[in-house]
C-alpha cells in the first residue's frame, strides 16, 4: 500500500481530533461515532493492524475507512511531520479495498454509477446542461473563462439552483464565460476520494482532453470539490489550467461595486467547504463578498477558517451516506453550532454543503429558524 | 455474554456498544510498550447513571471493567488486563459549573484538559488551571487519578493536591460524593476539614472507583507568560539552581530538559523557567530576582541564560507543549515511553547519568526531562526512550531500558509515577507490610468481587 512506511508511526496523541483551540472534537466521524477507532489515530492504527492481518477485511472496517470525510481537519491538527499525508494515507487504504473489491455497497454503487451513467444519479448524460435552461448561457467557445458546475450542481435540485445563482451573477457582472452543458464530465474528486483511482485517471484524462479540445485556459468551479481536484490532482496527469472558485472571481468585483445592491439587513454566518478552505487556502474570499452587502452583520462561528467543523458531506460520505442519521451527524452538529451564533442565514459557497446543511436543518426542526443559503444567492436577494 | 452485549446496549444504546475485532484490537493496547489483551466490550456512556448501570451490571456478572479517558499514560494503566469492559469515558465532557470567585471548577469524568482550558480562555479569561504537556486528549480525571502534574505543579503540587471535590461510582454502583460537596452544595475542599476520602481514590487507576466529576481549583491567570532558560554544563550543580530559584518564590513552573540532540544541546541542562504577570513590571521584577538569585553561578562560569530565540518560546509557552508528542517520531517511528519516578531534586545528577548509561548501553535515543514539584520537595524525573513501532528489536531493548529504570528508581529513593503492573508489584513488595496490609484492606472492602480495573495495585 501506498504511505505503508508511515502508518506505524502515529502516536494515537489525539490531537487530529481537535479544533486548534481544543474547543472540541473536530473530527465528524469520530464526533458521529465515539469510538477511538473512527478518529484518525484510530484509523492509522487499524490500517497498519490490517496491513499485518493483525484485523481482517470486515463490513464494519470497510465503514471505518470510508467513514473518513477527507475534511483535513486531522491535516490541519496533527503534531507530526507526516500530517501532510494523513488523508492521503485514507485514500491509499481504500484503494487497496477498491482493488480488492472490499467495499461498501453504497460506495460500490456510487461508483458504478459515475462509470455507466457519468454522474451519481443514474440520470442521461444529455440532461448535465439542463440546469441552464431558462438562462441566457453561452456555450464555451473560446470566452475568458470555462464554467466547470460538476455532479450536484448540473442534476441535484438544490445544486441546480445555485448553479443559477452564481451564474447569473457572473453574467450581471460582466465575466466573460462559457459551460459545456451535456458535454461537461465529472471531475472525479469524489471517485478518488473513494479510492477508484483506475476510473480517477480515466474522468480526469477525458475531462483533460476535452478542455485542450476547446482551448480552455481558465477554469472557474461551483464546487470547492471540483477547485480541488482540477488544482491538486489534474497538474500531475498533463492538466495544468488556471483555476478558481466562483467566490475568488466574484470577490474583486463585489468590492469595486461593480453591480449595485440594496441594503439586506440580515445576521449570517458563514460556513467554511473543507475542501475551499482547509485543503486550497481560501478562507476569505466568500467573507468579503458578504461583507460587501449593505446591512450584512457577519458573525463567526466558534469553530471557523482552519477550525471549521466538516458538514459531513466529504469524501464521498455526500453521496454514501455512511455519517447521516441522527443527532450526532455532522451536518446537525454544525447547524446547532451556527445557531449558536443566533444567525438567521447559514452561508454556504459549495453545493453539496448546501444540501448537507439545508438537510440538517429540516433534522433540527428549525426550518422556521435559520435558513441556509449560498453566498451567490444571499447577493441575489440583495441585487438592486 | 450475548445477554452482556444485550444489557449494555439496552443502557447505552446499540451504537455505543462493541465487540467488533476492530475496536477490540484498539482498546487492548496503548501507545506505550505494554502487552496487549484483549476486552470484550467497549462502551461509551453519556452519563453517571449510565455508568451506574453498568457497574452494577459488571458487579452482578464479576466482570472486569477498566475506565478509559485519552488512554495517554503510556505505562499501560486503562490495558484490560483481564479482559471485560473497557468505559470510554469521553463522551461525559460537559463543564457543569464554574464558580468565578472561589476559583474551581466542577467537570464530568470525561472532560479533556484542552476543553477545559479552551472554556476558560474564552469565558473566564482570569481563571486557569494546571495544564500537563500530555496531549490536550487527556482527561482531568484521569490526570489527577493518576496524581500528573501541570504547569502550576511548582507552586501548587500535584494536579490531584488541586482537586476540590470528587464524584465516583464506586463498585456497587452506588454514587459516592467525596469532599465538602457530600454535605455541601459547594465543592471547595476535597477533604479538611474532614476525614480526606479522596485517597481511597486518586492513584488508584480506578481499581476501588470511577470518577464521574471532578471539582478542580482555579488559580489567576496572569496577562502575560514568559520564559527563560538557564543552562550549566555541570549536571551537580542542578539541584542548588532549583534552590535558589524556588527560594525566590517568583516563578509558574521549572522543567529541566537534557537531550543529546541537536549537537549544541548535548551535555547541557536546560532548566527552564516560567514566569508570569499582569504588568511589563512585574514580570521584569520577577525577572530580576531570579537573575539575581543565579548571580553566582553566572559569576563562576558555571550557567548563563541562553537567548531563546521566538519559534522557541512559542514552542515552549505552548499549553499543553505539543512538541513534547514530537518526540514520538524521532526516529520515525512513532513510539516513545518514559518511566518518571517521583525522586529527590538532589538525585537529579545521578538520573541523568544512569540515563545516559542505559541508552548507550541499549542504543536508544534519549531525553531527560524533569518537573519541579512544589518548592523543590521533589521532581518527576522522566527517564524516556523514543522507540520505532516497526522494529520490534528497538521496542524490545526500550522496554529492558525502562526496566532497569525501574529497579534504579527504587534502589535510589524513588516512587513510581504512574506506574506499570510491574512496577506496582516491584513497590508493593517493598513497601511497609502496614501500609500494604491498609491497601489490602481498602481494595477488598470497596470491590469485594475484584471487578475494577483488575491487576492493578493486585496487593495480595
Amino acid at each position: 500500500m501506498k504511505y505503508e512506511e508511515i502508518v506505524h508511526r502515529c502516536f494515537r496523541c489525539g490531537y487530529c481530533k481537535l479544533a486548534g483551540d481544543y474547543s472540541d472534537f473536530n473530527c465528524p466521524s469520530y464526533r458521529k461515532f465515539r469510538f477511538e477507532t473512527y478518529a484518525p489515530g484510530g484509523r492509522m492504527w487499524l490500517i497498519r493492524a490490517w496491513l499485518t492481518e493483525e484485523i481482517k477485511d470486515s463490513e464494519h472496517f470497510k465503514e471505518i475507512l470510508f467513514s473518513c470525510a477527507t475534511c483535513a481537519n486531522c491535516v490541519q491538527q496533527c503534531v507530526f511531520v507526516f500530517s501532510e499525508d494523513l488523508v492521503n494515507i485514507f485514500i491509499a487504504a481504500r484503494e487497496e479495498m477498491v482493488n480488492k473489491g472490499m467495499i461498501p455497497p453504497v460506495v460500490r454503487d456510487y461508483l458504478k454509477n459515475i462509470y455507466i451513467y457519468g454522474n451519481p444519479y443514474k440520470e442521461p448524460v444529455h440532461e448535465r446542461g439542463k440546469w441552464a435552461d431558462g438562462t441566457p448561457l453561452e456555450a464555451y467557445d473560446g470566452q475568458e473563462y470555462f464554467f466547470y458546475i460538476g455532479c450536484v450542481g448540473s442534476y441535484d435540485e438544490r445544486g441546480r439552483k445555485v448553479a443559477k445563482a452564481v451564474a447569473n451573477l457572473l453574467v450581471k457582472c460582466g465575466v466573460s464565460f462559457g459551460i459545456l452543458g451535456a458535454r461537461e464530465i465529472c471531475d472525479g474528486n469524489e471517485v478518488r476520494a473513494l479510492g477508484e483511482t483506475g476510473l480517477f485517471q480515466f474522468l480526469a484524462e477525458q475531462n483533460i482532453a476535452l478542455f485542450k479540445e476547446f482551448g480552455i485556459k481558465k477554469i472557474i468551479t461551483l464546487d470547492p470539490h471540483a477547485l480541488n481536484v482540477f488544482k491538486q490532482n489534474y497538474p500531475g496527469l498533463g492538466g495544468a489550467f488556471e483555476i478558481y472558485h466562483y467566490s475568488q472571481v466574484l470577490a474583486p468585483l463585489m468590492q469595486s461595486s461593480k453591480i449595485p445592491l440594496t441594503e439586506y439587513q440580515s445576521r449570517i454566518t458563514y460556513h467554511d467547504p473543507c475542501y475551499l478552505g482547509r485543503h486550497n487556502g481560501e478562507y476569505e474570499a466568500p467573507r468579503r463578498i458578504l461583507e460587501s452587502i449593505p446591512g450584512v452583520e457577519l458573525i463567526e462561528m466558534d469553530q471557523n477558517r482552519e477550525n471549521a467543523f466538516c458538514c459531513g458531506g466529504g469524501g464521498g460520505n455526500f453521496f454514501t451516506d455512511i455519517l447521516g442519521g441522527g443527532e450526532d451527524s455532522p451536518n446537525r452538529i454544525r447547524v446547532r453550532q451556527a445557531l449558536d451564533t443566533r444567525a438567521q442565514i447559514i452561508a454556504v459557497a459549495c453545493p453539496q454543503c448546501a444540501k448537507m446543511l439545508d438537510d440538517a436543518v429540516k433534522g433540527e426542526g428549525l426550518e422556521d429558524t435559520v435558513e441556509v443559503l449560498d453566498v451567490a444567492e444571499i447577493v441575489t436577494r440583495a441585487l438592486a | 455474554m450475548k445477554d452482556v452485549a444485550r444489557t449494555l446496549a439496552d443502557i447505552v444504546g446499540e451504537q455505543y456498544v462493541s465487540n467488533k475485532p476492530e475496536e477490540v484490537y484498539f482498546y487492548a493496547r496503548d501507545p506505550g510498550l505494554m502487552p496487549a489483551h484483549k476486552p470484550d466490550y467497549v462502551v461509551v456512556p453519556k452519563t453517571t447513571e449510565e455508568i451506574q448501570k453498568i457497574v452494577r451490571l459488571a458487579n452482578n456478572e464479576k466482570i472486569p471493567i477498566v475506565p478509559m479517558g485519552a488512554g495517554m499514560a503510556l505505562t499501560g494503566l486503562v490495558i484490560p488486563l483481564k479482559g471485560g469492559i473497557v468505559i470510554d469515558m469521553k463522551k461525559m465532557n460537559r463543564i457543569l459549573e464554574v464558580n468565578e470567585k472561589a476559583r474551581y471548577v466542577i467537570v464530568e469524568g470525561g472532560t479533556s484538559h484542552g476543553l477545559l482550558k479552551a472554556y476558560l480562555e474564552k469565558n473566564y479569561p482570569r481563571l486557569r488551571h494546571s495544564i500537563p504537556d500530555s496531549p490536550a486528549t487527556a482527561t482531568i480525571a484521569a490526570n489527577v487519578m493518576i496524581h500528573g502534574q501541570g504547569r502550576l505543579t511548582q507552586q501548587y503540587g500535584f494536579n490531584s493536591d488541586m482537586v476540590a471535590g470528587l464524584e465516583v461510582v464506586i463498585p456497587s454502583g452506588d454514587i459516592c460524593k467525596i469532599g465538602s460537596c457530600s454535605l455541601s452544595l459547594d465543592w471547595f475542599s476535597k477533604g479538611a476539614p474532614l476525614p480526606d476520602l479522596s485517597g481511597l481514590f486518586l492513584g488508584w487507576f480506578g481499581a476501588t472507583g470511577i470518577i464521574t466529576k471532578v471539582a478542580l481549583k482555579l488559580y489567576p491567570r496572569k496577562k502575560m507568560r514568559d520564559v527563560d532558560i538557564f543552562v550549566t554544563d555541570r549536571d551537580d550543580l542542578v539541584p542548588d539552581i532549583i534552590y535558589e530559584i524556588t527560594h525566590t518564590e517568583m516563578v509558574e513552573d521549572i522543567n529541566i530538559f537534557a537531550q543529546p540532540l541537536p549537537m549544541i544541546f548535548k551535555d547541557n541542562h536546560h532548566i527552564t523557567i516560567f514566569m508570569t504577570g499582569d504588568t511589563d513590571e512585574e514580570l521584569e521584577f520577577k525577572r530580576k530576582m531570579v537573575w539575581d538569585a543565579l548571580d553566582g553561578f553566572i559569576k563562576s562560569k558555571d550557567g548563563g541564560f541562553m537567548s531563546v530565540s521566538t519559534a522557541m518560546k512559542q514552542t515552549l509557552l505552548d499549553m499543553p507543549q505539543r512538541s513534547v508528542s514530537r518526540f514520538a517520531d524521532v526516529k520515525k517511528g512513532g513510539g516513545f515511553e518514559y518511566s518518571g519516578p517521583i525522586i529527590l531534586v538532589e538525585r537529579y545528577p545521578e538520573c541523568c547519568r544512569k540515563l545516559v548509561e542505559l541508552a548507550t548501553q541499549y542504543d536508544l535515543a534519549y531525553s531527560a526531562m524533569a518537573r519541579i514539584i512544589g518548592r523543590g520537595h521533589c521532581m518527576m524525573f522522566g527517564f524516556s526512550f523514543t522507540f520505532n513501532r516497526a522494529d520490534h528489536d528497538m521496542m524490545e531493548r526500550a522496554r529492558k531500558a525502562l526496566h532497569e529504570v525501574s529497579e534504579y528508581a527504587l534502589a535510589v529513593g524513588g516512587v513510581f509515577w504512574k506506574p506499570t503492573v510491574e512496577e506496582q508489584k516491584m513497590a508493593i513488595e517493598v513497601m511497609d507490610p502496614t501500609t500494604r496490609n491498609l491497601m489490602k484492606m481498602i481494595k477488598q472492602n470497596l470491590d469485594p468481587n475484584g471487578i475494577m480495573n483488575p491487576g492493578n495495585w493486585g496487593v495480595t
